[in-house]
């Protein structure tokens, strides 16, 4: 089977800074992957240079949907979008002063196509288009579990929530491929919890394949199929939960020079 | 080609870039500290040529002596911008500093036109004549025709000014504390650099030098009124950005690009267009090169 | 509240700006003809009202960020004026006065202040325009004012050249205006925002610039003169009859541009554009094209300005570069701000405040810059939204 995301040797530079180097990492269909690595490892810059924010230095990036093979590079993050790889943000960046339904309908947004004429005249085809557009988003809510919120400003959202919203705006592009980043930072044990079983609800149900990046160890334990781990922008292992526990390198990396466990 | 004509040009651009180079220097810090253009810098230059003014008035009625008229009225000037520069930061500025950029810019845009009219109400709409400080040496009397003793006395201010800061923000622990903000302010406070102080410091200091640039253009020009500040402010910052925003040899440089290119563009081509070519010099550098000369482009954080 | 702290610290504020305005408000020199006039009263003046506006201020900021914390908790951000509006026994009969007032107001009143009402309805459609970028997409546009010019000379000059007629022009006016914003707006809408500010200021001077300068093409500084008033199927009417019409007109214009302003703010572009003023980042990673979504804001914005320059021609019938300073721009600017960035309700109550209290308030008008300059500050500080903040649109849905 061709996988999903196929990125080789990608190099990223900022200035003299290497963030990320050489690396080369597959998620496969219906995969959950996770990316791990100590603080400033580069991994948000990995997810910022498959979704067009930063140009690589180096490297290709590939999608793989439907038979197709498509090269990403050089393209930019809404044509990327567009492709099929949705993302979530590390620091939260929703859309504040939003409600939040009308931000999981912006992720809409590159599914529909209506325009300046339709939204002045407001035809037929627009107005449809419009109510499929509010039953959707709302769908996407309660599937997340976030229906109750709805027409909250985002900004008034609790922290747990506000992570979910971002997830659910992400599906909302109807994306291949998901990526989240820290998703489950700053929530309590139940939240993760919760998180946990949504994240592999979604695979399950949606046929779609995540790449994760996160910190809490036991989350990634329970839910990823492999992990990738990188420090210094550099992958240094690779494996199935079991393997990457036993893992030398990676004790080393997270506990430094002399892991005395 | 007419040589003398050419040096003129090239000599008047001087001048005029080294005036720009006064006010650029105070977007450019205050730009590289907050991120902010802080368009009442223009005013506060204006504010200092108009402090300077009323004082050597008075001082003249009172019969004091030409020097030291000289002397005081830069000082006013220098204290009176300072003091004009450290009020606006704390009024416009310092309560929206985590509100969004555009908040910041408003707000900014607001103390221009009220500074500008406070001017205008206070003292007069009309051009007012303004004596020159700076005498016609005459030993010089021979070169003069070249280049004036005024036009001497600004660029051996500039470059003393410029030497100054260097060495401010190169060794004084002041000038250590700016950079460290400039570079990341969370990081800086957090390692124990007071912002507030370091933000007053630098609104200070860049409206020190605008007023030196104040008065020392007024008394070349000989002529001020409240709006002096609002074109000179829009053409420092189009130098500051062109020499790359943030950066205080770029200022520099940015001034002086800008100056010649004014210069030899009115003295050969036409004057009609100055001001205009400085808005296009402008929108062509945001447009091709937003980093500037010898700024370094940089990828947003995400 | 401390008391005495409080007293101490106005005090001290207020002496720090009678040092601040001490040569500028309290000298006056006339080096012309030599003579120094002290006006120390200036100087009382100041201590008074600075110690009891740093009060107000300090006041001010508490009450603000307290309310900040209250609403973060709870949901509901309508202001009880709103409510009243939603309310349908209190909306109608007051839609039905405001409507019988409108419709009567030329009759009733003297030509004079009809004038006076065109004028301020055309500054209620240059705010609802610029509101589209400024407010919607958040792109700070200081050149606005280019646009009111191109639609002003655009009228002008093909009235002068070819005889064209206002009903002609102002569809003509409206494109070419949006085309300028196309134009104008492409090279720059990658920068940043703060850069992009000073760019449109740059862009706004250089077309006065052109205009006061390229003689041949725009008559140059003395402008042009004789530019017909608005018609009516070719009948002959008198000056008063012209302006009640011209009156009427601008009503027209300003209800139609509601209406569109009102369509697009609640449609997929026009939620593209907020989600773009509120993370440009995130809103590009939802798949939104940044440069087209920022085109069209600077299109559909510059539009209006476009027909509100062929309307203000044809009301004054004399145009010329001094019309479209920058500051005219400030003043639209300061129109959306203090009525609401992105409230339609709130752009409209700015620019009616801001353009009928100077012509009403003559001691006002005299500060009105000043005013302006103070307000925008304080705006800023204090209540960023506006005097009416702008209500996100609510969806109900019934539990299958
Ligand atoms: N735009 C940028 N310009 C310069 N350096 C950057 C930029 N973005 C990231 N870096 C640097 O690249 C390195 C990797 O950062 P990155 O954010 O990818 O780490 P991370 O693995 O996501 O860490 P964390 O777990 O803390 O989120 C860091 O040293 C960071 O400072
Ligand atoms: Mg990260």
């Amino acid at each position: 089977m061709e996988p999903v995301l196929e990125v080789n040797s990608l190099t990223m530079d900022f200035g003299g800074l290497r963030a990320i180097d050489q690396l080369n990492l597959r998620v496969m269909p219906s995969e959950i992957v996770a990316l791990i690595g100590p603080n400033g490892a580069g991994k948000t810059t990995f997810f910022n240079c498959i979704t067009g924010i930063y140009t690589p230095s180096a490297g290709d990036i590939f999608l793989s949907v439907n038979g197709r093979r498509e090269r990403l590079n050089g393209l930019k993050p809404n044509r990327v979008t567009q492709k099929g790889i949705a993302r979530t943000f590390q620091n939260i960046r929703l859309f504040q002063n939003m409600t939040v339904l009308e931000n999981v309908m912006i992720g809409r947004h590159c599914r529909t196509s209506s325009g300046i004429l339709g939204a002045i005249f407001r035809d037929r085809r627009t107005r449809l288009e419009e109510e499929k557009v509010v039953s959707d988003s709302y769908k996407i809510l309660e599937k997340i579990g976030l229906d109750r919120f709805v027409n909250e400003l985002a900004m008034n959202l609790p922290y747990g929530a506000q992570r979910r919203l971002e997830i659910a705006r992400a599906l909302a592009t109807e994306p291949f491929l998901l990526l989240l980043d820290e998703p489950a930072a700053g929530m309590n044990q139940k939240e993760t919890q919760e998180l946990d079983e949504l994240i592999v609800n979604i695979r399950d149900t949606e046929n779609i394949s995540i790449l994760l990046i996160e910190h809490d160890m036991k989350l990634v334990m329970r839910i990823s199929d492999r992990i990738y781990v990188v420090d210094y922008g550099k992958k240094i292992a690779r494996g199935n939960p079991l393997e990457i526990q036993r893992n030398p390198a990676v004790i080393k990396a997270y506990l430094g020079e002399d892991p005395d466990a | 080609m007419d040589w003398e004509y050419f040096l003129e040009l090239l000599l008047g651009g001087l001048t005029r870039g080294s005036i720009y180079a006064l006010i650029a220097l105070g977007y450019t810090m205050v730009y590289g500290i907050i991120e902010l253009i802080n368009f009442a810098h223009g005013e506060i230059y204006m504010i200092g040529a108009f402090t300077a003014l009323i004082v050597a008035s008075v001082l003249n009625y009172a019969g004091m002596n030409h020097v030291a008229v000289a002397i005081l009225a830069m000082v006013a000037a220098i204290i009176y911008s300072c003091a004009y520069g450290f009020a606006i930061e704390k009024i416009a500025y310092k309560p929206l500093r985590n509100a969004p950029r555009l908040s910041a810019l408003i707000s900014a845009i607001g103390m221009s036109l009220f500074l500008q009219n406070y001017v205008l109400l206070a003292q007069t709409p009309d051009f007012l004549p303004f004596p020159s400080l700076i005498p016609d040496f005459d030993f010089w009397e021979p070169y003069a025709h070249i280049i004036s003793s005024q036009e001497i006395a600004i660029l051996a201010t500039t470059v003393s000014v410029m030497i100054l800061l260097t060495v401010m923000i190169k060794f004084t622990i002041i000038g250590k504390a700016m950079r460290a903000t400039a570079q990341d302010r969370i990081m800086a406070a957090l390692v124990g650099v007071d912002i507030n102080r370091v933000i007053s410091v630098t609104f200070v200091v860049g409206s020190a030098t605008a007023a030196i640039g104040g008065v020392l253009i007024a008394s070349h020009v000989g002529q001020i009124n409240f709006y002096i500040g609002f074109i000179a402010g829009i053409k420092a910052f189009v130098a500051a950005v062109l020499g790359g925003i943030g950066s205080i040899p770029g200022a520099v440089l940015g001034s002086l690009v800008l100056g010649w290119t004014e210069s030899f563009f009115t003295g050969y081509i036409s004057s009609d267009y100055e001001d205009v070519f400085a808005f296009l010099f402008l929108v062509l550098i945001l447009i091709f090169r937003p980093s500037g000369i010898l700024g370094r482009s940089e990828t947003q954080k995400v | 509240m401390n008391v005495r702290g409080e007293l101490k610290k106005s005090f001290q504020i207020s002496a720090w700006f009678m040092f601040l305005t001490f040569p500028i408000l309290v000298i006056r020199v006339n080096t012309v003809e030599n003579v120094i006039e002290w006006r120390w009263y200036n100087m009382a003046i100041v201590g008074v009202s600075t110690f009891l506006g740093s009060a107000l201020w300090r006041y001010l900021l508490s009450v603000k960020e307290k309310s900040q914390r209250i609403n973060a908790a709870s949901p509901g951000n309508m202001t009880s004026f709103q409510k009243a509006f939603s309310d349908k026994r209190f909306f109608y009969p007051a839609l039905f006065i405001l409507i019988g007032f409108v419709i009567s107001f030329p009759f009733l009143f003297s030509m004079y202040q009809a004038n006076i009402m065109i004028t301020a309805l055309i500054y209620v459609m240059l705010g609802l325009g610029l509101n589209i970028v400024v407010g919607l997409a958040g792109l700070l546009d200081l050149g606005y004012v280019a646009f009111y010019a191109v639609g002003a000379y655009s009228y002008g000059l093909l009235n002068f050249h070819f005889g064209l007629g206002f009903w002609t022009t102002l569809p003509i006016a409206a494109i070419l205006a949006a085309l300028a914003g196309i134009l104008l707006g492409y090279p720059v809408l990658r920068l940043r925002g703060d850069y992009l500010a000073i760019v449109t200021l740059g862009f706004g001077e250089i077309i006065r610039l052109v205009l006061e300068n390229w003689g041949e093409f725009s008559h140059g500084p003395s402008g042009i003169a004789n530019i017909p008033r608005p018609s009516l199927l070719g009948i002959d009417m008198t000056l008063t009859q012209n302006t009640i019409f011209t009156y009427f007109v601008m009503i027209g214009l300003v209800l139609f541009t509601i209406f569109v302003v009102n369509r697009l703010q609640n449609s997929r572009i026009g939620r593209a554009w907020i989600a773009l003023r509120e993370d440009e980042i995130a809103c590009q990673a939802m798949g939104i094209d940044r440069t087209r979504t920022k085109l069209t804001a600077f299109a559909l914005g510059a539009t209006w300005a476009g027909m509100g320059g062929v309307v203000f021609a044809a009301k004054t019938t004399f145009i010329n570069p001094a019309s479209f300073t920058i500051w005219e721009s400030v003043i639209i600017l300061c129109i959306v701000v203090l009525g609401g960035m992105g409230s339609i309700l709130g752009v409209i109550s700015g620019a009616l405040v801001l353009t009928l209290l100077p012509e009403y308030l003559r001691a006002f008008s005299e500060y009105r810059m000043l005013i302006f300059g103070i307000m925008l500050v304080s705006m800023m500080v204090f209540r960023p939204e506006g005097i009416i903040r702008n209500v996100r649109r609510t969806y109900t849905f019934s539990k299958e």
